[in-house]
């Protein structure tokens, strides 16, 4: 049963998986409800020189500053509009808190591990180190972000430290 | 057991600490020709209290430490042995010593053999020849359990029947271990949960009650005397406790009894031994003590710093949330919601009452640091032969602890700086017409949101001719017209060696540039003000606390930043002649005599929509590690102190800013990064030195 889940050997397998679903661009992708701190609105941002476009910059948390990422500038979507209907899913990574930028939030979802596929090499609209895996869930299909490895990759360079999280 | 005591371990480091810096303060303060009885006997409590604990804890070289001190001290305090200043040094360099055992116990270690037994040596040198100088029984080996004196009536508070109530039988004997400290056991008795010990020679019931205090508590404890006295002569030393009178002692006592029936039985053991009157009285000299005791303990509370800041940053919340609500109601009706506005308005003072409240949790008065000078003051005057008196004004000032602590090092390098480079000879002062003995001044007082720390003394004073001579073999860019002011700063240059530009004492090469930049990195600054052959002040400027920072928030495009106050010289409208342009796109701004690089704000955050035209925006000439710059921004918002947040908690670090803060409207700005504007800027640090030498 271990061998559904090719990219991770930190998860236990055997254990079903809750996962937060959300939108971006026609497809949906789930990640560990573990990993999420709360979904909340688009706020002001405050931007940041110097830095990737996906990084929006910075935003007041309840008094903590935390960046904001768009993931859909990540993932090369168009029409990256920011109204009252953009979603944040603030998650956390490693000790750190990010908020992720989406297009929407839908459901949770528990996955078993027979409903976990690995992921294929190709057809995904992220980069694939990035994906646990693919989960089918009756005619769904959900695209499984590793989100400590997406954050800490050395591209978005959330963390400077990119192994001390994996 | 030792499971039990292992918790113990931390409280006991901590009052130990503490004990340590109240008897290096006594020392200190010590009058050597006429000591104060009263401070002789707390210096020997806090050796005592510290021989208590190490021997409960089996921190055996400090037990045999404390205790070879201890036997010195009850000596002194009994007038058996004359104190000089030998003795004092000595006592000083033994509570470093105990310092460095503690911290070996605290790491896990093994202390120091080597000191330990240099100084047990020292120690028992001195107590030896003070014996033979005053003549005492030749019985009184230093090496021997503390020798008592012996009196011809027993001191007041003196006990030698010791009973502790509700303990297991399995502490007993870790109990009577610990009595053993006073001397050989005469007898000792297990019966129910009480343990009965009689010592050979008697004892103060406060010092027996110190040893115990890490085991016990001080109510599981009661004495029986050594022999009769009259009742109102008892009183321990403690303060205060001659107005006990037997008869409210002995009211306490019922009243107690009446609390605390399971006690009962060791209230009647005490007056079991006959002596009753004896039983109450010192129950009165131990009493008073207790009480004291435990409102100490409630008046304070050691909490980690994590959680208070924790409560500061909730409070800041509080603060913002409330100051949004204001701009909320701004247009409301007053007469429609008076009682809303009525509200909102309380909750305004109530919140600025919290924050301030909450802010004063983390401050600590300047006598914290001060205190620390007086050691090092004495010990290097003693060593560069001067004769330097040192003066402490606004120890109450109070400052961040935070900052406190990180500016003793900056401020122990300018007192010694003072004392080694400033401060002359006393011959030399003779000679200049002035007293002998020199004098240090640290003062400390609150000018608005700053800290103004002075160091000052009556030495010779800073020359200006050998600073410029210095400078200029430094290859540093100077001229004799310089201000004294930038003349004085110069001595901060890295590299830049104080002992020789500034006095012939060849000294250490001391880094008055770490020590500006350390202070900087605080947010505040240096200022010297120095009048040749009367002295120098040096004086450091620094925000209240580290958490809050006085900046000025400035508009670039639609973009808010903050810039650190204390980096800002000054503010200008340029006008087109006092701009020169140098190749690629660099351009300077003629100030005050001087070329200084340009560094455009919109260039370096890539800022759309800013004002790209030098003439119309507005130029601010800033500070940063001794050089100056010029930042052209869109506009000045105005003065702000600003809660700063670590922007790297959660992103990381960025070029050009050191930390965000959340404004009144909820928004994160960010705060500018002098230093790293400052490198921007000195990328045409060639043209700048070009352009000023044509």
């Amino acid at each position: 049963m271990a061998e559904v889940i090719a990219n991770d050997a930190a998860r236990d397998a055997a254990a079903d998986m809750e996962v937060l679903v959300f939108a971006l661009g026609g497809e949906e992708y789930g990640v560990d409800i573990l990993k999420v701190q709360e979904i909340r609105g688009y706020n002001q941002v405050t931007r940041i020189a110097n830095v990737p476009e996906f990084v929006k910059g910075v935003t007041n948390l309840r008094g903590s500053i935390v960046p904001i990422i768009d993931a859909r500038i990540k993932f090369g979507l168009e029409n990256a509009a920011y109204d009252q209907h953009t979603v944040v899913i603030v998650l956390n990574v490693g000790e750190r808190v990010v908020g992720v930028v989406v297009d929407s939030v839908s459901d949770v979802l528990t996955l078993s591990p027979e409903q976990i596929k690995p992921a294929p090499d190709f057809g995904v609209a992220a980069a694939t180190d990035h994906v646990l895996g693919l989960g089918s869930v009756d005619d769904r299909m959900l695209i499984l972000v590793d989100i400590d490895r997406m954050m800490s990759s050395s591209e978005l360079a959330i963390v400077e430290e990119v192994e001390a999280i994996a | 057991m030792t499971l039990d005591i292992a918790e113990f371990y931390q409280t006991f480091f901590d009052e130990a600490d503490e004990l340590l810096d109240e008897m290096e303060r006594l020392l200190i303060n010590l009058d050597i020709d006429a000591p104060d009885s009263e401070d002789l006997n707390a210096i020997f409590r806090a050796a005592h209290s510290i021989k208590g604990g190490a021997g409960t804890f089996g921190f055996t070289h400090l037990q045999e430490t404390t205790h070879l001190l201890e036997n010195l001290l009850d000596r002194a305090r009994h007038g058996e042995l004359v104190l000089d200043r030998t003795a004092i040094d000595l006592f000083l360099e033994c509570r470093d010593v105990l310092a460095g055992q503690i911290d070996a116990y605290r790491a896990s270690e093994e202390p120091d053999q080597q000191a330990y037994e240099d100084m047990a040596q020292r120690l028992r040198t001195l107590d030896e020849q003070g014996s033979a100088a005053l003549a005492a029984p030749a019985g009184d080996k230093p090496a021997a359990k503390p020798a008592k004196p012996a009196p011809v009536a027993l001191p007041e508070g003196m006990i030698r029947t010791v009973m502790i109530s509700g303990i297991a039988e399995d502490k007993c004997s870790t109990l009577v271990e610990e009595l053993g400290l006073f001397g050989d056991i005469e007898s000792q008795a297990y019966e129910g949960d009480t343990l009965t010990v009689t010592l050979a020679q008697p004892a103060a019931s406060d010092d027996i009650e110190s040893v115990l205090c890490f085991v016990v508590d001080a109510d599981q404890l009661s004495f029986g005397a050594a022999q009769a006295e009259p009742a109102g002569n008892t009183a321990a030393d403690g303060a205060g406790a001659e107005d006990v009178v037997a008869q409210a002692v002995s009211e306490a006592v019922a009243a107690e009894r009446e609390h605390r029936p399971q006690d009962n039985r060791t209230q009647e053991k005490a007056t079991a031994p006959a002596e009753a009157a004896p039983v109450a009285a010192t129950a009165a000299a131990s009493k008073p003590k207790a009480t004291g005791k435990s409102s100490a303990e409630s008046s304070s509370l050691r909490v980690s710093t994590e959680k208070v800041d924790e409560i500061i940053n909730l409070v800041g919340e509080l603060v913002i949330t409330q100051s949004m609500l204001e701009q909320t109601i701004g247009g409301l009706d007053t007469e429609a919601h008076g009682a809303l506005l009525e509200g909102l308005n309380q909750l305004q003072r109530n919140a600025r009452d919290l924050q301030e409240a909450v802010m004063s949790v983390r401050m600590m008065p300047m006598d914290y640091a001060f205190n620390r000078f007086p050691r090092l003051v004495r010990d290097l005057s003693s060593k560069l032969g001067k004769e330097i008196n040192l003066v402490t004004e606004g120890e109450s000032t109070e400052l961040d602890k935070g900052l406190i602590e990180r500016i003793m090092d900056p401020m122990t390098h300018l007192v010694r700086n003072s004392l080694d480079h400033g401060i002359e000879t006393p011959e030399r002062r003779k000679a200049a017409g002035k007293p002998a003995a020199g004098t240090l001044t640290l003062a400390a007082q609150h000018q608005g949101g700053s800290i103004l720390i002075d160091i000052s003394d009556d030495g010779a004073g800073l020359n200006r001719e050998r600073i410029l001579a210095k400078a200029r073999q430094n290859g540093l860019a100077v001229s004799d017209s310089m201000s004294d002011d930038e003349v004085w700063q110069l001595i901060f240059a890295p590299g830049f060696s104080t002992a020789e530009a500034v006095t012939d004492v060849s000294g250490r090469g001391v880094g008055m540039d770490v020590v500006k930049r350390n202070i900087q990195e605080l947010g505040g600054h240096v200022d010297i003000r120095s009048t040749f052959g009367q002295g120098t002040t040096i004086r450091i400027v620094l925000p209240l606390t580290l958490a809050i920072m006085d900046g000025m928030l400035i508009r670039v495009g639609e973009e808010v930043f903050i810039m650190p106050l204390g980096a800002i010289k000054e503010s200008m409208q340029v006008q087109a002649d006092q701009l020169k342009r140098v190749a690629q796109d660099k351009q300077l701004v003629y100030v005050r005599g001087e070329y200084l690089p340009l560094v455009e704000m919109h260039r370096v955050f890539d800022i759309d929509n800013a004002q790209s035209d030098v003439l119309r925006g507005i130029v601010m000439v800033i500070e940063s590690e001794g050089r100056y710059f010029t930042l052209l921004v869109d506009e000045l918002l105005g003065q702000r102190q600003v809660v700063v947040k670590n922007l790297e908690t959660n992103y990381r670090k960025v070029v050009g800013i050191s930390a965000a803060t959340i404004l009144g409207d909820g928004s994160v700005a960010l705060i500018l990064d002098v230093v790293a504007l400052s490198r921007a800027g000195r990328q045409s640090e060639t043209q700048v030195q070009r352009a000023a030498l044509a």
